[in-house]
């Protein structure tokens, strides 16, 4: 028998997931439908299929006041085609821009793919939850991606790298199925020369020019040495990863409680209301896209 | 609340008033089925005799006045490689006259979703607060379970509320524009006598409910029996056509789409309610659907309004109308899946 000691809880941590207390309980009234303009400022390439959007809201203080949190999604916008949820890839302190990273999927996302420099999108949010990046301070951080994962996880890596003092060890485990589907390769050089950044990246399949390790991405955790005390994880990618990923971590010692996941689900409002994301009593899109993994668990059918 | 005694003849001056200068919306009787039975439906009259208040249910709710089944949330307009976008609310007034305890309760729970959330919906706002609304005390069909699920008296979230007493009606008031419209013509007080008859007609509601569920450990027992094989045998039969959605007064979900116009001068996103029970309700973008078979629609359909709903908001989504399962084609009902599931616990 191991001794089991419950840990204390500060409720202070949870400033940042708390909304503010409404005291009028009643809410203003929004055109909820309405769009912030944006331009496309700029498209890069990253593969074949994927491309990373430059975003930016035309108007000045609409641009002024959008402020998200890393973890958050955007309804975007292309009149005529439709909205899709898109998770934002930038970093929370770029004012200027926000960076979308879309593959090639549907409609929306077609569209978005043909469209050019200069384009008009709209955006609506941002929505959702988020990595509790606060409560995560003074600890070690292992942000673990797969495929098109590291889309959504590139918003906290900027800001763990950028908040470099306030974490212990950094930990970025990046995998997917071959070195041509690699999302950002020209970034990784860059968060490596960051002080004490561990970074390490494996492809399931090598190609003749891949000369870095190959297997699953559980295969990077076998050799990754953290104390699961002081440790938080953030794991996104497709769902048959969390399993294998978190069901590791969890063997590793490291708390349901201090996993968060990212999930996926179709949406069309991001408000809670057309039930499309919705898993019993959960909607996606209002209590999640962030989850820890206790409550992914209980959720049936989540992953 | 203020109660008061209306005769017959009062409340077809009453309509006839409020007819003069508003749409209003009606049970009516619009044909009859293989059975001979008659079938009615919520829609506009143009005078008294068009609305039938003896009408024991209608095929739809009157959820499609308040949640179209198609509703234009915005236009876009192009103008070279820019556009501007337009939102319209529908603020005409409104009466819908005749509407049963659980279609109002109905109501109210559709409030918590569009209301008092995180996100309160103005296309729903508006069409709420233009409505005005009269309901009516009904004895229930035998399939009826409303009583079950606590949604057989309207307690309030109505304007008016109608319980025929013979000659005359007891009218309970609930807001200050019903109590004005009553000022129109005569009323008056309620007498002891009335009281009596009043709780007689309630009682005899009560007691008419043959239908019964229980609902109390619902939530925990359907998620014991999530893989139960009770929901392979109602999947098998389910033809996931979405009809119990679309009849139900309270499910709300739905789809957004984009429609051009032919000319690419304009674009309309359109918001159009759905069913979890088709197929690519839950399918995303790459392909991946999360409920590829009926069996789980069917289940997160009950999962739904029996766990999630009470999880949320401390009630069930279901207000026993029995819609869903007298339109079934495949006779699926709420009575008989649950029954089953309490069965499937027994053994």
């Amino acid at each position: 028998m191991s001794p089991f000691q419950l840990r204390p809880y500060d409720v202070r941590q949870e400033s940042e997931m708390l909304q503010p207390l409404d005291f009028n309980r009643r809410l203003r009234l929004k055109p909820v439908a309405g769009v912030f303009k944006a331009e496309i400022t700029n498209v890069i390439r990253l593969t074949e299929m994927e491309k990373l959007f430059h975003v930016r809201i035309i108007d000045d203080a609409d641009r002024e006041r959008f402020t998200f949190l890393p973890g958050q999604f955007v309804m975007v916008e292309v009149p005529g085609y439709g909205e899709a949820p898109i998770s934002i890839s930038s970093s929370t302190s770029n004012k200027g821009y926000l960076e979308l990273c879309i593959r090639k999927a549907g409609t929306v996302t077609g569209a978005l793919h043909r469209a050019q420099r200069g384009a008009k999108v709209g955006i609506r949010g941002p929505f959702g939850t988020n990595f509790p990046l606060q409560k995560m301070k003074g600890h070690s951080i292992l942000l673990i991606a797969g495929g098109l994962g590291l889309a959504p996880l590139r918003a906290p890596i900027y800001y763990v790298t950028e908040n470099r003092a306030e974490f212990e060890e950094v930990h970025i485990l990046y995998g997917t199925k071959s070195p041509d589907q690699l999302l950002f390769d020209y970034q990784y050089e860059s968060w490596r020369r960051i002080d004490d950044v561990n970074i390490q990246i494996i492809v399931e399949e090598s190609n003749g020019s891949w000369n870095g390790p190959v297997g699953l991405i559980t295969k990077l955790l076998d050799e990754l040495k953290v104390d699961p005390n002081e440790t938080y994880a953030i794991v996104c990618g497709p769902p048959v990863m969390f399993k294998f990923v978190c069901g590791r971590l969890s063997q590793m010692g490291i708390p349901m409680d201090r996993m968060f996941v990212s999930l996926e689900r179709r949406m069309h409002c991001g408000m809670g209301k057309c039930c499309r994301c919705n898993v019993g009593d959960t909607y996606t899109c209002t209590d999640g896209p962030v989850f820890d993994y206790w409550s992914v668990i209980n959720l049936k059918e989540a992953i | 609340m203020l109660f008061k005694i209306l005769e017959k003849d009062a409340f077809r001056s009453l309509v006839e008033i409020l007819l003069e200068s508003n749409e209003i919306i009606a049970p009516k009787r619009i044909a009859t089925n293989a059975r001979g039975e008659p079938i009615h439906q919520f829609l506009p009259i143009r005078s008294f005799e068009e609305m039938d208040l003896d009408y024991r249910a209608t095929e739809y709710s009157a959820k499609t006045y308040f949640l179209p089944y198609r509703e234009n949330l915005c236009t876009f307009d192009f103008d070279e490689d820019d556009w501007q976008q337009e939102i319209v609310y529908r603020i005409q007034p409104r009466a819908i006259i005749g509407l049963h305890a659980h279609d109002l309760n109905a109501l109210l729970k559709l409030d918590k979703v569009f209301i008092r959330g995180r996100f309160p919906s103005p296309y729903y706002v508006s069409r709420r607060q233009n409505t005005f609304l009269v309901g009516l005390d009904h004895v229930p069909l035998e399939d009826e379970f409303s009583r079950s699920m606590g949604a057989h008296i309207a307690t309030h979230g109505f304007d008016l509320f109608l319980t025929d007493l013979g000659e005359r009606y007891f009218v309970a008031i609930d807001s200050d524009r019903a109590f004005n419209l009553l000022q129109q013509v005569e009323t008056r007080e309620v007498t002891d006598d009335d009281k009596h008859a009043y709780l007689e007609v309630r009682r005899r509601i009560r007691d008419g409910f043959k239908t019964h569920i229980s609902v109390h450990s619902l939530p925990n027992l359907l998620d014991l029996e999530f893989t139960s094989d009770v929901w392979k045998k109602w999947g098998a039969k389910c033809l996931s056509c979405g009809s119990c959605a679309m009849v139900c007064p309270t499910c709300y979900c739905y789809g957004v789409h984009e429609e051009v116009a032919m000319d690419f001068k304009k674009a309309t996103r359109v918001k159009q309610l759905y069913s979890c029970n088709l197929l690519d309700f839950a399918r995303v973008a790459g392909g991946h659907n999360f409920r590829p078979d009926q069996e789980t629609r069917l289940k997160y359909r009950y999962y739904h309004q029996h766990h999630g709903f009470v999880e949320d908001y401390d009630e069930p989504k279901c207000v026993g109308c029995n819609r869903c399962g007298r339109v079934c084609l495949a006779g699926i009902s709420p009575p008989a899946i649950i029954k089953e599931l309490y069965e499937e616990n027994v053994q």
